[in-house]
């Protein structure tokens, strides 16, 4: 019992990460019809500030929130520099551009900085963990969960309750048609490029505090994860985004803890495989976007 | 005086040329009727004048001022709108969310946002009731006032609608065309786009008729309703 419920925690938290990339994926998905995979790299960008942070020795409270600042405006500038030219293109051209953007970044990183695994500095207390009885739970865990839920409350009230989240809402569902109330375009992308880019940030943060380190690749993975918990969510849903991150983050934790140590090596590959069997059994998606097949911008 | 005059419009859609050398003027106050078969290039001509696809040449003047090479978001702050075909009101919103979008073309007056909601509810009563449903669980009646109702809450000086009674039940049609008159009577002027060439011809002070990407011919509603003109734009013998 105390295995499940630490098991699941770890699954919350690791759901919750999953939870936080997917949505900034399906933000700019919704709108622009794009799979934004230099998402990863704005997760990294979070990361290297952090390091760099941590070695003029500003204090972690400090350092977390500017590191979630310069991925927004990181994700800003990419879609000014790199997005915006291109932005009536094809999905093609609009994946392919990300994909580039991605690996320039990467090269910079390994170029710049260094190819190998950086350390970041972070507070002792983070690593420590607090007692429920038998149970231990890290204090990064509670922080990351606690993180992830305030992100979502908050996200959900700006996109019911503002009129750039109304805005959002209905570009997504129908970009013309929110032209046509008035709503300039460029602030309605550039809006989606902000809040997926503080997505991406906190993200950031809440990884490398469990890991320490950053290096070149950093945001690859996980943002790959991100891709197949919107897919399993259903694309360019925000709520399925982050029903998929959770459910993609149990299955895996899950898989983990409780299968047997000689099939282990195909957890993944089982992972996937379980993706594919709640996909068959959902096309759309476990919450399908509200718009599935329409056209984007 | 011409509250709007379009001047040799073309659009193309890649080699197609959906709208060749339309001209048209809709004077201030009026119902303008712009009939024809499907595929005609009706739609075409409304997006295009309120810049939602390019105009490749040709002239759209708004009260005096030039309208090609504005965004659709630039525009609509001028006065123009349009409530396209098939509706397309935010099915995953509000009732009021979708009205509130509406009128973000006012600015940050919300004095004026919440005058214009109220009188929407006038209009509309119906929206009232519906004001928290989620649009997308409307009937198609309800969502084509909804769409009208939007487009009125920027208070636009020119209204242009695209095929409103579409696949909408008789009696439905009868009420918003009722309410099309209404609107022209509290001083909008309206650009009609319609299959239902009768009833548009009941309500519209003069008409245009399109074929095939051009205008063949135009006139007061009553001289197209007396012709055959318009009967031959639609078989396509010109």
């Amino acid at each position: 019992m105390e295995v499940f419920i630490q098991q699941t925690i770890n699954a919350v938290s690791l759901g919750g990460t999953y939870a936080l990339l997917a949505l900034g994926l399906a933000i700019i998905f919704s709108i622009m019809g794009m799979i934004n995979f230099a998402h990863g790299e704005l997760m990294t960008i979070t990361g290297y500030s952090l390091m760099y942070c941590g070695l003029v020795g500003l204090p972690f409270v400090i350092a977390a929130p500017f590191a979630i600042l310069i991925a927004v405006v990181a994700a800003l500038l990419m879609e000014r520099i790199a997005f915006r030219p291109v932005r009536n293109s094809s999905g093609a051209t609009l994946l392919v551009t990300s994909f580039a953007v991605a690996v320039i970044l990467q090269t910079l990183f390994q170029n710049l900085i260094s190819p190998r695994s950086q350390a970041v500095i972070l507070p002792d207390m983070l690593a420590q963990s607090v007692h429920f009885g038998s149970l231990s739970i890290g204090i990064n865990q509670i922080l990351s969960i606690t993180i992830t839920l305030v992100i979502l409350v908050l996200l959900n009230w700006f996109l019911r309750h503002t009129i750039l989240g109304m805005a959002m809402r209905a570009a997504a569902e129908d970009f013309s048609v929110t032209r046509l109330m008035g709503v300039r375009a460029n602030a309605v992308i550039a809006g989606a490029f902000a809040i997926s880019g503080a997505l991406a940030g906190v993200a950031g943060v809440l990884w490398v505090a469990q890991r320490a380190s950053v290096d070149p690749l950093m945001g690859f993975i996980p943002v790959l994860k991100a891709f197949i918990a919107a897919i399993l969510g259903g694309l360019g849903s925000l709520t399925g985004a982050v029903a998929g991150g959770f459910a993609l983050g149990f299955i895996e934790i899950y898989l983990a803890a409780y299968l047997p140590d000689h099939i282990q090596p195909y957890r993944e590959a089982l992972a996937l495989g379980i993706v594919i069997f709640l996909l068959l059994l959902r096309p759309n998606g476990l919450v399908p976007a509200f718009n599935v097949g329409r056209e984007k911008v | 005086m011409a509250i709007l005059t379009v001047e040799g419009l073309h659009v193309h859609y890649g080699p197609v040329e959906a709208v060749r050398g339309v001209s048209l003027s809709i004077e201030d106050g009026e119902i303008v009727a712009l009939l024809g078969a499907n595929g005609a290039g009706k739609s075409s001509t409304l997006n295009a004048i309120v810049g939602l696809v390019p105009t490749h040449q040709g002239q759209v003047g708004f009260k005096g001022e030039s309208l090609v090479g504005l965004a659709t978001e630039q525009l609509v702050r001028l006065g123009v709108t349009l409530t396209p075909e098939g509706r397309r009101v935010f099915g995953s919103l509000t009732v009021e969310e979708n009205l509130l979008l509406g009128s973000m073309p006012l600015g940050k007056s919300a004095d004026r946002r919440k005058q214009n909601l109220e009188r929407m509810f006038d209009l509309f009563p119906i929206l009232v009731e519906r004001r928290q449903q989620i649009a997308g669980t409307l009937s198609g009646g309800q969502q084509q006032m909804l769409a009208i109702a939007r487009s009125l809450m920027s208070s636009p000086k020119l209204l242009l609608l695209d095929e409103p009674s579409l696949g909408l039940a008789p009696q439905i049609v009868d009420t918003i065309f009722d309410q099309i008159v209404a609107l022209r009577d509290s001083g909008i002027t309206i650009l009609l786009v319609e299959q239902n060439v009768a009833m548009s011809l009941e309500v519209a002070d003069r008409g245009y008729v399109m074929a095939a990407g051009s205008i063949v011919t135009s006139g007061t509603a009553k001289e197209l309703g007396s012709s055959h003109l318009i009967e031959q734009a639609y078989l396509g013998h010109q």
